[in-house]
């Protein structure tokens, strides 16, 4: 039998907390092992009981592939910086699945766990914060296929800007934790939020160059088309995987301060309004 | 001895009532109405200002509450419907936040009625242990160390990796049990009243609770059962509308509880803040006991019958809706559960109850009962679909046994019931 060590109890102190409340990440950092369960659990329960299983990680993203090829490709004929329209948009497609599935899933993720809310203790950032991390398994499987997609059209990878990639990745997940925890904690006491998720992710998609090159808005544009977080994630994707575009400019620095700042004030919000959860939700 | 939990002027206030104004989405006009005031309710919910706050009441769940434990005690809480019990156990594991007062808690609280938070069906039994235990606190290191205990505790270890879903309701809740048991936490809150499963299970539940206080540790038991709280805990709180109103060794604890709050003389009637609002469309009035002339009164005869009568209110029709009542005694074992609708005729007759007040009525025959004090509770529901309402101590009344058979001799006698039975002796040689 192992051997158990025993601690010393730690006296815990409840009281009604005021003001903005700490963020007690000592807390986050007791239950970390919460959240590897949590993750584990969604990406194992996600394609049970589905016939093409795992399968689902990368139709949803190559269909999409293919629709804007034909749309934007074909027909529109955009601009895609002289590299393969399926390459170009497939490339986009990685960060922006990866925030689609964070945002869904992280939004709902408080209300669609209300039993353990409401039942026991362990810090509430857990929830959002596993559903944003579960969409990275899916985020790796895409990436493979995009490599193949490189090889059949013989692109090139930006070999000198690569590694520059997780820290975009970086990114894109702050962008996605940051809204889906302003989002699930509003959802808590309005649950408009889960009326209003499919309008914003398809609006969202327009506002991100996902289906077009950023190039195509007008310079005196650019700052405003930045304050999306998400155009700073897939321009920067598209640099360094591809060498496509001018590389981080003003507009990078723009959308990624916008990105902490939301993930920042999410955190705040999140937090003051946890104690209230049990009792709203 | 250090302090285990140090309760001071713990308080607790919801919300309760935000009287919504009443929309009928079946008229097209509201629905209109509704639509088209969304912008206005936006507005409002944006700057802070609730539409719906004028209306809003504020209901103290709890107040006041100051109590120091000892570490290794055991402490029961009793207490009525709504008096808070639940509030206070919901604070002390860090659910929900105090709205006034402080709490120390030296070490880690589990809780054991809280099975199966976290269990996905589609998970097989050994990957819900480990998810379980992860939600409750556990490290793996400690689930490691443990799961060959909570597998044989469980009774399921052929089943161990199939998924839950194929499980029955009693594995499901044997597995769930298994991990919550083995959380070994410093202090253990369990509350009786949310309990599940059946009587076996209970009994279980009960024994592991037994075990932990043998082994020193703080447990806080909530039930409405007197015995198990006599039996299981040493020292009592009495809640009462949110405020502690008695604490002491548990059988003056008890005796306190059930002679002072609970019997009014005979009757008890329901305040509005009594009623838990999941019992809607039902609406419990007044439970009621009578002596045969009507009266409504605090002790019977047992040579007399007695009439339980039991006023409610119907806010919606109910389909299948059946009304009735518990008797047991003061140790808490039961003497008999019985409805309104137990007779096939009334039941076909009262299939479904329209919206509106009414009264049950029930005769319990003459020489029934024993000596001593009974408690009544009572029950509504819909056979397998919905229980409304329950409040298992709802009443409790004395039983003059004068003139009961066997009363020429001056002895207490043992049971809870004493009919007259019809004796014949005959002589065989």
């Amino acid at each position: 039998m192992t051997e158990i060590i025993k601690h010393e109890p730690t006296t815990i102190y409840i009281k009604p907390s005021k003001g903005l409340a700490a963020l007690n990440l000592r807390d986050l950092w007791i239950y970390r092992e919460l959240v590897f369960f949590m993750v584990w659990r969604d990406v194992k329960v996600r394609y049970k009981q589905t016939l093409l299983g795992m399968a689902w990680a990368v139709i949803q993203p190559v269909m999409t592939m293919l629709v804007f090829t034909f749309l934007f490709g074909k027909v529109a004929k955009l601009p895609t910086d002289g590299i393969p329209y399926p390459v170009f948009s497939f490339t986009a497609l990685l960060p922006w699945g990866l925030f689609v599935t964070a945002l869904n899933q992280g939004s709902r993720s408080l209300v669609a766990h209300n039993n353990m809310v409401t039942k026991i203790y362990f810090p509430r950032l857990i929830l959002p914060m596993s559903s944003v991390f579960a969409g990275l398994v899916d985020f790796a499987i895409a990436f493979v296929l995009l490599i193949g997609l490189m090889f059949y059209y013989n692109v090139t990878p930006a070999w000198d800007l690569l590694w520059t990639l997780p820290l975009f990745l970086l990114l894109a997940i702050i962008a996605a934790l940051g809204v889906a925890l302003w989002l699930s904690a509003v959802n808590v006491k309005y649950r408009d939020v889960n009326q209003a998720l499919p309008f914003l992710t398809q609006f969202w998609l327009f506002a991100t160059p996902v289906a077009y090159s950023s190039s195509v808005i007008s310079e005196k544009w650019q700052i405003a088309y930045s304050l999306n977080p998400m155009a700073g994630v897939v321009n920067g994707f598209r640099w360094a995987m591809l060498g496509a575009g001018n590389g981080p400019d003003i507009t990078l620095w723009v959308s990624a301060t916008i990105s902490v700042l939301i993930l920042i004030s999410g955190l705040f919000y999140f937090r003051s309004m946890e104690k209230t959860f049990a009792d709203t939700i | 001895m250090t302090t285990a939990i140090s309760v001071k002027n713990l308080g607790k206030q919801y919300r309760i009532g935000a009287a919504e104004t009443k929309f009928r989405y079946n008229m097209l006009r509201d629905v209109l109405v509704d639509t088209f005031y969304a912008p206005v309710r936006l507005a409002k919910a944006l700057v802070g200002k609730s539409d719906r706050r004028m209306n809003q009441n504020f209901v103290w769940a709890l107040k006041d509450v100051s109590f120091d434990l000892e570490e290794g005690k055991v402490l029961g809480i009793v207490g009525r419907n709504g008096a808070g019990k639940s509030t206070l156990l919901k604070i002390l594991s860090r659910v929900t936040e105090p709205t006034t007062g402080t709490v120390a808690v030296r070490g880690r609280v589990g809780s054991l009625l809280e099975v199966g938070t976290g269990f996905h069906p589609e998970l097989t039994g050994r990957e819900n242990i480990y998810m379980n235990g992860a939600i409750l606190g556990m490290r793996r290191a400690e689930i490691d160390s443990k799961f060959d205990e909570i597998v044989d505790f469980s009774e399921v270890t052929q089943f161990i990796d199939t998924p839950v879903k194929r499980y029955s309701s009693g594995m499901y809740l044997r597995l769930a049990f298994a991990v919550a048991a083995h959380l070994e936490p410093e202090i253990l809150v369990v509350d009786e009243v949310l309990a599940v499963g059946d009587a076996e299970f209970q009994k279980k539940c009960l024994g592991k609770m037994g075990d932990v206080a043998q082994q020193g540790r703080t447990v806080l038991f909530v039930s409405h059962n007197m015995s198990a709280i006599l039996r299981l805990t040493q020292e009592a709180i009495v809640l009462n509308k949110g405020r502690l109103i008695m604490r002491g060794p548990t059988q003056e604890a008890v005796d306190f509880y059930l002679s002072s709050g609970q019997a009014q003389a005979g009757e008890r009637v329901w305040d509005a803040d009594e009623i838990p609002a999941a019992s809607q469309p039902f609406r419990p009035i007044s439970l009621k006991v009578k002596n045969r002339s009507g009266k409504v009164v605090d002790t019977v005869r047992s040579t007399e019958p007695v009439m339980v009568e039991f006023e409610y209110h119907l806010d919606a029709p109910i389909t299948g809706l059946r009304v009735g009542f518990y008797l047991s005694t003061m140790r808490g074992e039961y003497v008999l559960t019985s409805f309104d609708t137990d007779n096939p005729g009334l039941f076909e007759k009262f299939d479904a109850r329209k919206a509106g007040r009414y009264v049950s009525r029930a005769e319990i025959p003459a020489d029934i009962f024993n000596e001593g004090r009974y408690s009544l509770g009572v029950n509504a529901s819909s056979f397998g679909v919905r229980r409304y309402f329950m409040d298992e101590n709802a009443l409790a009344f004395n039983v003059d046994i004068s003139g009961a058979p066997g009363t020429h001799w001056p002895e207490p006698r043992v049971g809870p019931v004493r009919p007259r039975l019809e004796w014949k002796i005959e002589k065989l040689d």
